[in-house]
């Protein structure tokens, strides 16, 4: 019974980690290819860690394989969205056919700033005031610096 | 059994060749991140297996150390690239 169970876990591991790896050879852009790797790669090695638990049916190395299992779990979505965050902001193109950015209308890549769209006039007022605090991000520091020079030179 | 992981083995390798392709085509850095993340992935995977085909239950701790590696790897990443760093994709 265990061994079946663990040769059911160990092929449906490869399966998904295969079509994981497919996803991130075929798919068109980064938050695409995310998609397939984050949930399916996760997928895979918690598959795997099960069989393990199931093949040597020990208290020690359950509680081991629980623990990795666990790990994968907090981490794996952490990753993913460090580095789709990041993507994002350092200007990744997405795909053509993609019907929708979200994002895009609230955030500002010259000052690396959000807004929701709901702010009341106050607090545009505090956001317009506040522009001149660097953001922690280096992003478009470049076309910063290329923008600062013709207020100096009128003065 | 012993059919079972070799197929494992098959099939993760074949993953592996996969990822390689993109981790060298990849045409921007986070594609490239998101690359060596599913490797580590999958390393994890194939350690796993060869715990089962070797019978050797320390092979788990190994595994414990490389997710934990593949996270560190992933943040460090997102954070030279979101902070900026000289980038050559």
């Amino acid at each position: 019974m265990t061994e079946w169970l663990t040769m059911i876990f160990m092929i449906s591991s490869g399966l998904f980690m295969l079509l994981a790896a497919l996803g991130v050879l075929r798919l068109p852009d980064l938050p695409t290819r995310m998609h397939a790797s984050t949930k399916a790669g996760a997928l895979g090695a918690i598959l795997i860690m099960a069989a393990a638990a199931f093949f040597f049916a020990d208290g020690v190395v359950v509680t081991k394989a629980i623990a990795v299992i666990l790990f994968i779990l907090i981490t794996a979505p952490i990753a993913a969205h460090a580095i789709g965050r990041a993507g994002y902001f350092i200007g990744v193109p997405l795909w053509d056919g993609s019907v929708k950015d979200e994002l895009k209308s609230c955030y500002d890549p010259e000052t690396h700033r959000l807004v929701s769209g709901l702010e009341t006039a106050d607090e545009i007022e505090a956001y317009r005031k506040n522009l001149d605090i660097k953001p922690k991000v280096k992003l478009k520091q470049r076309s910063k610096k290329k923008v600062a020079p013709p207020p100096s030179t009128k003065s | 059994m012993s059919w079972v992981i070799y197929l494992t083995f098959a099939l993760m390798s074949l993953a592996l060749i996969l990822v390689f392709i993109r981790l060298v085509k990849g045409p921007t850095l986070p594609d490239r991140v998101v690359a060596l993340e599913l490797i580590a992935s999958i390393m994890v995977g194939m350690i796993g297996v060869h715990a089962i085909h070797t019978q050797t239950s320390s092979f788990i701790d190994v595994a414990v150390v490389m997710a934990l590696t593949a996270f560190l790897a992933a943040i460090g990443f997102a954070r030279f690239l979101e902070r900026g760093g000289p980038r050559h994709d």
